[in-house]
């Protein structure tokens, strides 16, 4: 408005100087910002649903127009089991993990449980344990045939009673319910810390008890929470990939992601097919991220002046309390040192055998010295490296500026940007990984088979964290600390340069080390992606296992879950060190 | 009707230290009397308000409501919160934003021990709406009140029980200055008709003086004075009490002697020789602190008469409305003095102080 009005006064020629000396490197800057992520979160994604509609193309016949894979995908019996199974698993791993994480949160937040403060340890293990080497151990925990369970229960009891089948529908709610129950964890602690102790107490000194208070106060209170919890969880369930692969393929129970990854992996590629379940995962998925965001914003309607945060009061369990120990040793026990027991001892064999003295005796460190000498092995940890790295440098510093225009400015739309960028959220690995692969076939610009489609890829996915890990800290920069920059002379690229950057540092570095922890991990959008040469840590494990290579593969997880341990770490020591928060 | 003897509570801080919050805090409050804690942040007045609602276990002492133990470490009794029928409003209002007014104030009777049919609910409910003026909200949303409102609901809910004894933390400390002495007036004339013995928390001076029967000064867990708002702020007995409830200017002085009158003691000071008020016998040869509030001074541009007049010359002064504050130089020492806005003496004039012998307060000077 202004500059119209300013404009009009002036003269033609000066009006073009205007212009020129309102050319600024800022807007290139923005410019291309805004271009990247509408491009990388837009395009593959629209041209997914489009391609959906297409026959798939052979030499023979070109691409034609039609709703055949719809009719294919949503016409037989078969979809609407898979569409039974999907919500069936998700729904059963949501209420498991939910479970699990809200009643460990009451137990730390609100009770004198001991040795409470390692709770927290717990947040870290799904950090640490990728989804498919946490898979892989419960196999060898719980398959019918070599789970190390089986065969102490049948030797204790001396039967051959198959006791745990983790190749099952509930097989595979235990172990993703598990391996998603910290998230639960998490998010309830949360929830039961931002609530002002004195809501609680205030019950109790109008004479409510335990039960009455935890029903009617606490319950009610954190509601919003419980059913963000419960959405968020049945959307990561219905993303994921490594579990009902593993675990469901075999013995033929498939949900949405394993039914893309069967469609590909056939011959020929069932492209269309594969696109039109992605289709109904991806509807499913933003439905829950819709409501989802919707309920965490509605939360603020909660929050009401909170008074100087006494310490919330614990309960006394009295005896009760060593029961609430013994459930969190035991969880520890599920979710930590099983797990990692069994892939130690696997890579220590020569040939995977269950534990006991004869094979104690043929330990071997001949695993740890194939993976060491493996050339291929070396690649794909070269790889993952640099891609970890690339993407996360990548991340934050244009989500950096993206984030700037959505806190700092009154950009008409921005909000239509903080969406765009976010908008990955919904993508499931697979889905991303799909719609990556059928854009760049259909465009060739050199970069299939490479390990630019992977970054890409990655680059798209993390887009989301990184904003919100830059969000957090961009929050904190008030305003003036920009303009007296600008009033001392600065442009706004020095600006950003010198004032913006070094002052969001801490949320950058926390940032950077998370994307490039998750990258180091992301194992379902590589699967579709990777071609030899290009393989990452997570796609050799793959590899491994579908070659039967346990032990190896037990070697190459003990070494990669230490790895992502030190990463971890690093990162937690950057966060206190620099005072940023787990966003 | 209540006595706290020597109540000790202590609890562990984040870093794993043990801290002694309340020490040794003894007192009593007689039936439908306002009781305060005063004291700045840390000083344990909330702590030990938080022991008697019994939020907070003690580590010792006992706690008496009415003759019976709510608390007693050497009889091992411990009543806990929920059973001992105190009303509590607390500092951050705790207002439950998932229920209505009505059901924010009816929830202690629904809890209860005693049952109370739908109708006496709804009766009782109206009652103490009615009481803080809040008849006209009873359906509207909790999260939609303002903080005055929210404040007097609070204030609602712990008086719908009807409680033995009533605990405001700090109740007054979220809303703004103008509200706040409206509230503050409120408060009082409701405790007064209401006739509820009440502890009331607050670091606020000027809240303590206006609400309370009787007012315990805390610093660092203990009590260092309790007495009536007058004697607490015109008797103060050590140099925190002096300082922390309301301004004043400290002079060291020495005895020299006793004075006229009972109490009254000649010393010499930075001022020169002057007349002073002690409780305590003092000896000749004391050191003493003085103690003389700034609306104590009287300032005149003519020598008045009288005793206790030294000269000065005007330093700096600060307009302030209702009054003029002039910092006034005598010798090396600089005094602060409150006077009407009525004296416009420039500021390097030369002035006379006077201060009456029986507001110039001896404390002892060890403290």
């Amino acid at each position: 408005m202004n500059t119209n009005e300013h404009a009009a006064i002036l003269p033609p020629a000066a009006w073009r100087l205007d212009v020129l000396k309102k050319f600024d490197l800022k807007w290139v800057i923005i410019g291309i910002c805004l271009a990247f992520v509408a491009y990388l979160a837009v395009m593959p994604l629209g041209f997914l649903i489009w391609q959906s509609f297409y026959t798939p193309e052979t030499a023979a016949n070109s691409a034609k127009l039609t709703l055949g894979n719809y009719l294919v995908a949503y016409g037989s019996p078969q979809t609407i089991r898979l569409l039974g199974n999907s919500l069936l698993f998700a729904s059963g791993t949501a209420v498991f993990a939910f479970a699990i994480g809200a009643a460990l949160a009451w137990m730390n937040e609100r009770t004198n449980t001991p040795f409470k403060s390692l709770f927290f340890a717990l947040t870290i293990i799904p950090l640490i344990i990728p989804g498919i080497m946490f898979t892989i151990s419960w196999i060898l925990l719980g398959s019918p045939k070599i789970g190390i369970i089986n065969l102490l229960l049948q030797n204790w009891f001396g039967s051959d009673y198959i006791f745990v089948n983790v190749y099952s529908m509930w097989g595979m709610i235990w172990v993703d319910g598990l391996h998603y129950s910290p998230m639960a964890f998490l998010i309830m602690t949360a929830a039961l810390r931002s609530m002002d102790p004195s809501l609680e107490e205030s019950a109790l000194m109008s004479g409510a008890s335990i039960p009455q208070i935890a029903w009617r106060i606490t319950f009610r209170l954190t509601w919003p929470a419980i059913f963000a919890a419960l959405l968020i969880l049945f959307v990561r369930a219905i993303e994921s990939f490594e579990v009902p692969a593993l675990l469901g393929l075999p013995v033929g129970t498939e949900v949405f992601t394993s039914a893309i990854y069967q469609a590909i992996h056939q011959y020929p590629s069932q492209i269309g097919l594969a696109s039109s379940y992605a289709t109904a995962l991806l509807l499913i998925a933003s439905v829950g991220i819709y409501f989802q965001s919707r309920l965490s914003n509605r939360g603020s309607k909660y929050s009401t002046v909170t008074g100087k945060g006494f310490r919330p009061r614990t309960m006394d369990l009295g005896r009760w309390r060593y029961l609430t120990a013994a459930i969190f040793i035991v969880y520890f026990a599920f979710i930590v040192v099983l797990p990692f027991l069994v892939l130690l001892w696997s890579s220590l064999q020569k040939f995977y055998s269950v534990p006991s003295m004869a094979a104690a005796k043929n330990m071997s460190l001949d695993a740890y010295r194939f993976i060491l000498s493996h050339p291929t092995i070396a690649d794909a940890v070269w790889n993952s490296v640099l891609l970890a790295f690339a993407s996360a440098t990548i991340v934050m510093l244009v989500t950096s500026v993206i984030c700037w225009i959505v806190v700092k400015t009154k950009l008409p739309g921005r909000w239509l940007l903080d969406n765009i960028t976010s908008l990955p959220l919904v993508f499931p690995g697979l889905v991303l990984g799909l719609a990556v692969m059928v854009f760049y076939l259909n465009f060739n610009v050199g970069v299939y088979g490479t390990l630019w489609i992977m970054l890409i890829a990655y680059v798209t996915r993390f887009m989301p964290y990184g904003l919100r890990y830059n969000t957090t800290s961009m929050i904190q920069i008030h305003k003036e600390l920009e303009e007296s920059a600008q009033m001392s002379g600065a442009s706004w690229t020095t600006t950003f340069w010198r004032i913006i950057l070094p002052l969001l540092k801490p949320g950058l570095m926390a940032g950077w080390i998370y994307v490039v922890i998750v990258s180091i991990r992301e194992l379902s959008a590589s699967i579709l992606l990777y071609s030899p040469g290009t393989e990452v840590i997570a796609t050799v494990i793959w590899e491994l296992w579908e070659n039967g290579q346990f032990v190896e593969l037990s070697a190459l997880g003990v070494m990669f879950i230490i790895g992502l341990l030190c990463l971890v770490l690093l990162a937690q020591f950057v966060g206190k060190k620099f005072g940023v928060k787990e966003a | 009707m209540l006595s706290v003897k020597n109540l000790n509570t202590e609890y562990t801080d984040t870093q794993g230290r043990i801290v002694k919050a309340a020490q040794n805090i003894s007192f009593d409050v007689p039936e439908g009397k306002l009781f305060t804690l005063l004291g700045p942040s840390g000083c344990g007045k909330t702590t030990t308000m938080r022991s008697i609602a019994g939020l907070e276990r003690p580590t010792s002492g006992e706690i008496d409501v009415n003759g019976t133990a709510v608390y007693s470490s050497g009889k091992k009794i411990f009543v806990s919160p929920n059973k001992r029928n105190f009303g509590m409003v607390f500092q951050s209002y705790a207002i439950w934003p998932h229920m209505n007014v009505f059901q924010n104030a009816a929830f202690p009777l629904e809890v209860g021990k005693r049952k109370f049919s739908k109708r006496e609910i709804e009766d009782k409910v109206t009652r103490v709406l009615t009481v803080v003026g809040l008849e006209n909200f009873a359906e509207r949303e909790a999260t939609m009140l303002s903080g005055g409102q929210q404040q007097r609901l609070a204030l609602a809910r712990a008086l719908v029980m009807e409680p033995k004894l009533l605990l405001l933390d700090e109740p007054l400390s979220n809303l703004d200055a103008k509200l706040r002495e409206r509230m503050r007036s409120e408060l009082k004339r409701l405790q007064r008709e209401l006739g509820l013995t009440t502890i009331y928390v607050t670091h606020d001076q000027s809240e303590a003086l206006a609400l309370s029967h009787e007012i315990a000064v805390m610093r660092e867990g203990k009590i260092v004075q309790i007495g009536s708002p007058r004697d607490v702020y015109e008797r103060p007995e050590n140099k925190f009490v002096a300082d922390f409830v309301g301004l004043t200017n400290f002079v060291d002085a020495v005895v020299q002697g006793p004075g006229a009158a009972e109490n009254l003691y000649h010393v010499s000071s930075d001022l020169g020789a002057l007349c002073v008020y002690s409780i305590d016998t003092l000896r000749k040869g004391d050191a003493v602190l003085i103690s003389v509030r700034p609306e104590d001074i009287e300032l005149s541009e003519m020598r008045p008469t009288g005793i206790n007049v030294v000269e000065g010359k005007i330093d700096f002064k600060v307009f302030l409305g209702e009054f003029i504050d002039f910092q006034v130089r005598v010798g090396d020492r600089q005094l602060l003095a409150r006077v009407h806005p009525s004296l416009k003496t420039e500021i390097g004039g030369a002035i006379y102080l006077r201060m009456n012998p029986e507001k110039c307060i001896s404390i002892k000077s060890d403290n």
